[in-house]
């Protein structure tokens, strides 16, 4: 009796072994499609923003995270309905890494993630100031499940708890058919705007204890038809 | 014992398949909205903002106690006149139910305006503008420029006002608080209904 119960045990660890190994390396959810906007002739507003926090103005979440509200002091957000949540304000910069603005990211864990379908998703939103410029709203969901198993799974694998390496991936898999985010444009040049975005991230190093070490973030945004693009936006283009 | 040993493998990975399908990763914690319908239609929702006690951040140039602490607002010229505090939101029953961003910006070049983002996690996030100057009484008018989820059929006014504490003597008592109305009503269409049934939202 004994035997067989310790056969049906061992069976099922085996199981879920494999099953998690399958789930983990199915080649299905390892896309990375490349972004419709890379291969557009609209016009394109390029913002970026240094995705590490304590290159942040202010970062924040539930304090029990990996990666530490900065700075120190800030408020944590533990009550309930926000502790899924995390703020990132931060300088963005034009196609030229020169100062341009500032962007607030507001991001929370989706309900509708399903590891099964290789899907880590965040619903976030972007407010992006440009000064002299104007505001946009950036609405998207993001799947992290690249990211995840490209970068902080090999990093906690890595016996010196560090990733370091050359990783570039489109975050942005949503609202938009082709995998885009939604883009409203509020005050200034992009009032009345209605247009597509993706954020892509390259990351280079990575920190079990600290998160992401070196790591950039870009916003590609088709302002067609909307917006005087200045001088940089079309040297980038 | 083989025959055990394989059942016991197979019911493994249909179990973790099943739990990978079927239980949900994240669960967002829902507290009731509070809302009540307009007599001229759409709903109306009350969000309020403590101060200072709700207050996370407040980025502007020159300030002598930046709030949070060690907060360092970027050093060009060209930022001077933007103006960007984050709070956290509360419902009528003073419960914290979201974050926002209000967002001052003036320019030269551009309208002044004040800009609101409210990001509710387990509801969605909508985006306001306001003009800068206030009307009557202190009050700002708002439009509802963009929404996701629960707030994406919607179109509507939001209004801003800050409340002076005047009736409690309690020392640790908010000096007032920030009074965000907002004032919604749904657009249908088909396209509207099918994203909202899709995302759980009807």
């Amino acid at each position: 009796m004994i035997k067989y119960a310790a056969g049906l045990l061992s069976g099922i660890l085996l199981g879920v072994i494999a099953a998690a190994a399958l789930l983990y390396f199915n080649p299905l959810a390892s896309r990375n499609p490349l972004s419709p906007l890379s291969v557009s002739n609209n016009e394109i507003l390029s913002v970026g923003y240094s995705a590490v926090p304590t290159d942040s103005i202010v970062y924040t979440n539930n304090g029990e995270s990996r990666i530490k509200p900065f700075p120190d002091t800030v408020r944590e957000l533990w009550e309930a309905p926000i502790r899924h949540s995390d703020v990132l304000v931060t300088v963005v910069t034009d196609s030229r890494n020169n100062p341009a603005g500032i962007g607030i990211k507001f991001s929370s864990d989706s309900e509708r993630t399903r590891l099964i379908n290789g899907e880590a998703l965040v619903d976030s939103a972007w407010h992006i100031h440009l000064v002299e410029r104007g505001s946009l709203f950036v609405e998207q969901t993001e799947n992290y499940w690249n990211f995840l198993r490209n970068i902080v799974v090999p990093a906690y694998w890595s016996t010196a708890n560090h990733w370091k390496g050359v990783w570039n991936g489109n975050m942005t898999v949503g609202p938009g058919a082709l995998g885009t985010a939604a883009v409203s444009g509020g005050t200034g040049e992009f009032a009345g705007l209605e247009s597509e975005a993706v954020e892509a991230v390259s990351a280079s190093a990575y920190s079990v204890s600290q998160g992401p070490v070196a790591m950039d973030g870009r916003l590609t945004i088709d302002v067609t038809g909307n917006v005087e693009l200045t001088a940089t936006d079309v040297l980038e283009r | 014992m083989l025959k055990t040993l394989i059942f016991g493998f197979l019911l493994g990975i249909v179990g973790t398949v099943a739990a990978a399908y079927y239980v949900p990763v994240v669960d967002q914690y829902r507290e009731s909205s509070v809302i009540s319908v307009s007599p001229n239609g759409g709903n109306t929702e009350s969000f309020r903002i403590n101060i200072p006690t709700d207050r996370i951040m407040v980025g502007a140039p020159r300030q002598a106690e930046p709030l949070p602490a060690g907060l360092q607002w970027p050093a060009e010229e060209q930022f001077d006149g933007v103006r960007v505090e984050l709070f956290k939101v509360r419902n009528t029953r003073d419960t914290v139910i979201g974050v926002a961003s209000r967002l001052v910006a003036d320019s030269d070049r551009i309208e002044d305006s004040v800009e609101w983002i409210m990001h509710l996690p387990a509801r969605g996030t909508f985006y306001v503008t306001m003009p800068a100057q206030p009307v009557d009484g202190g009050q700002r008018l708002g439009t509802l420029r963009a929404g996701t989820r629960e707030f994406r059929p919607m179109q509507g006014a939001v209004s801003e006002r800050w409340v002076p504490n005047t009736f409690d003597d309690d020392p640790d008592a908010p000096d007032g608080h920030i009074e965000l109305v907002t004032s919604f009503v749904g657009t249908f269409s088909d396209d509207v209904t099918e994203t909202a049934l899709t995302e759980g939202a009807l």
